[in-house]
């Protein structure tokens, strides 16, 4: 679960880079954790390449879609994005689930490998090392967005996210700056790609191009709190326990009771907090004070 | 050569010609008002040299440059930078992060950027409002702040739109005395306006748009008593304040 709920935060973090900071709601992020998962498995049931350097393939396959669906999707705006992102991860689990060469719609089964050796990135006497492994990737993507928040691209993301024509007024080259942020963000789900398929051992087109996977990295984000670098974090401590409680308590009932009851929480939650998680907190800590408006009036006398 | 100059400048919208022909020249170190009734075209011909709109006829040059068709943000680059008609502020970042996207241009470096947009604070008076949530502020320093992000990326030239609009006479009055100074140190500046109480005394040269069309280029009391000009703005403004009053 530990490690679920990392996954899920990288997952989270990466999504909030192109879709909190910069704004734009993207519903295809499968194709990125997918073409993870895959490169770096095909590389090492093919040809016996080590996972971490299929997981650094894996990412610079991803940063290549995610610039060929960044450049002709950015044009649209809104929902219009969203709906190309969603018909772009589509796309990608046809090609795989027909792709004979890739495993088809059966899948990949990864070679196992015993000794369980940090170089080889698979254990099987303890599920400890997944968890360093990927507590380190998690804190990788808080690194990544902790000073992207801090750099000019952090700064022009949240610009073009408010108003992309003010934005644009002042120098600000939108389409350049929402496709790093999307570069940025695939790579780090890549990343996370690689690590589930290391991780379960088989990958399928219907388990790491499925829309609900694109889906659930939005609600993660969203829920916990857009544009925060602790909201997919406790979106993720939040969200993926209720997924996995609601499952184990309802799902032997039959008839989906359990996905009714999550949607039910995501509902409650995305209603009393619709900030996000991250907002009760902040109300808690903080409570802003409404600053004093000199009235122009009193400027004048002043 | 003018630092400015749009050579038969035509925008249509479907059947509707927004610009007609329009040939405009600004020197440096002018101070111009641009003036006309509602829809006579004066927010497209800001949007037509600010790169918001592609021309469908004719041509902008910026210091002799042709800059035709050129994108937004490399018009703002090249050193023309614009206010809107409705502010785009952005609202859920502080007055001082919405300056520091303007910094940016100039400063890559977020310690320079941050630097530079406070002194930009400083100069526009906003300087005690640097933390608070910009969508939190009232029209009057929504605006201020718009033409505080503009200046902020170092322009030449300045384009308010309406910087006036919906403020009261005491806001008008610090309005016009900022443009005023900015203007004196050296800011070429272009301002549209209905207020023409603000444009007249301020402005050292008033276009006419009517339209689509410029129909007077001259100094503010000329353009005040030219007929074609009464006829197109100032007669319908005042017929329609004689039916009121």
């Amino acid at each position: 679960m530990a490690i679920l709920v990392l996954l899920w935060s990288l997952l989270g973090l990466a999504w909030n880079i192109i879709g909190g900071y910069g704004g734009q709601v993207s519903l295809g992020h499968a194709v990125f954790f997918g073409l993870g998962a895959y490169t770096s498995s095909i590389l090492l049931e093919r040809w016996q390449v080590s996972p971490w350097l299929g997981m650094l393939a894996g990412a610079a396959v991803a940063a290549i879609a995610a610039l060929l669906i960044g450049w002709p999707t950015f044009r649209l705006q809104g929902h219009y994005f969203a709906i190309a992102t969603i018909a772009a991860g589509e796309i990608f689990a046809i090609l795989f689930r027909n792709w004979e060469w890739a495993g088809g719609a059966v899948g990949i089964y990864l070679p196992l490998i015993r000794g369980d050796q940090l170089v080889n990135f698979q254990f099987h006497e303890t599920k400890v090392p997944y968890y360093y492994i990927v507590l380190v990737m998690a804190l990788l993507a808080v690194a990544v967005t902790y000073a992207l928040e801090r750099s000019r691209a952090g700064y022009y993301l949240r610009a073009l996210r408010a108003d992309q024509d003010a934005a644009r007024s002042l120098g600000v080259p939108i389409t350049r700056y929402k496709l790093i942020a999307m570069v940025i963000s695939a790579v780090l789900t890549a990343i996370g790609g690689t690590f589930y398929a290391q991780f379960v051992l088989y990958i399928s087109p219907n388990t790491v191009f499925a829309l609900m996977l694109s889906v659930q990295m939005c609600l993660v984000a969203v829920l916990g709190g857009l544009g925060t670098i602790a909201g997919p974090i406790i979106g993720a401590m939040v969200l993926i326990p209720m997924a996995e409680y609601t499952r184990v308590f309802l799902g032997g009932r039959g008839g989906g009771l359990h996905l009714v009851v999550y949607g039910l929480l995501i509902v409650i939650i995305s209603v009393f907090q619709p900030a996000g998680l991250v907002g009760l907190l902040r109300r808690r800590t903080r409570p802003t004070p409404p600053p004093a408006m000199p009235t122009p009036a009193e400027e004048g006398i002043a | 050569m003018s630092l400015l100059e749009t050579r038969g400048l035509t925008k249509r919208f479907g059947g509707l010609v927004a610009n007609q022909t329009i040939d405009f020249r600004l020197e440096k170190g002018e101070l111009v008002g641009l003036i006309g009734p509602n829809g006579a075209g004066k927010t497209t011909f800001f949007n037509c040299i600010t790169g918001f709109y592609r021309p469908d006829e004719g041509r902008v040059f910026f210091r002799g440059r042709d800059v035709t068709g050129w994108s937004p943000e490399r018009i703002c680059r090249a050193g023309i930078a614009r206010t809107f008609q409705v502010v785009k502020t952005f609202r859920d970042m502080t007055v001082l992060e919405n300056v520091m996207v303007g910094a940016f241009l100039r400063h890559p470096r977020p310690a320079a950027a941050r630097a530079h947009a406070e002194a930009v604070l400083e100069t526009t008076g906003l300087t005690h409002l640097a933390d608070v949530q910009a969508g939190g502020l009232p029209i009057a320093y929504r605006k201020r702040l718009e033409l505080a992000r503009a200046l902020a990326t170092e322009p030449e030239v300045l384009f308010l739109d309406e910087a006036m609009a919906g403020l009261n006479p005491g806001e008008i009055q610090e309005a016009v005395a900022m443009v005023r100074r900015l203007w004196e140190q050296g800011l070429t500046i272009v301002l549209v306006e209905h207020v023409m109480e603000v444009v007249m005394p301020l402005a050292q040269r008033v276009v006419v748009l009517d339209y689509g069309q410029v129909i007077a280029d001259d100094t503010p009391e000329r353009v005040a008593k030219d007929p074609r000009v009464i006829e197109a703005y100032l007669g319908e403004r005042f017929a329609r304040q004689a039916r009121e009053g």
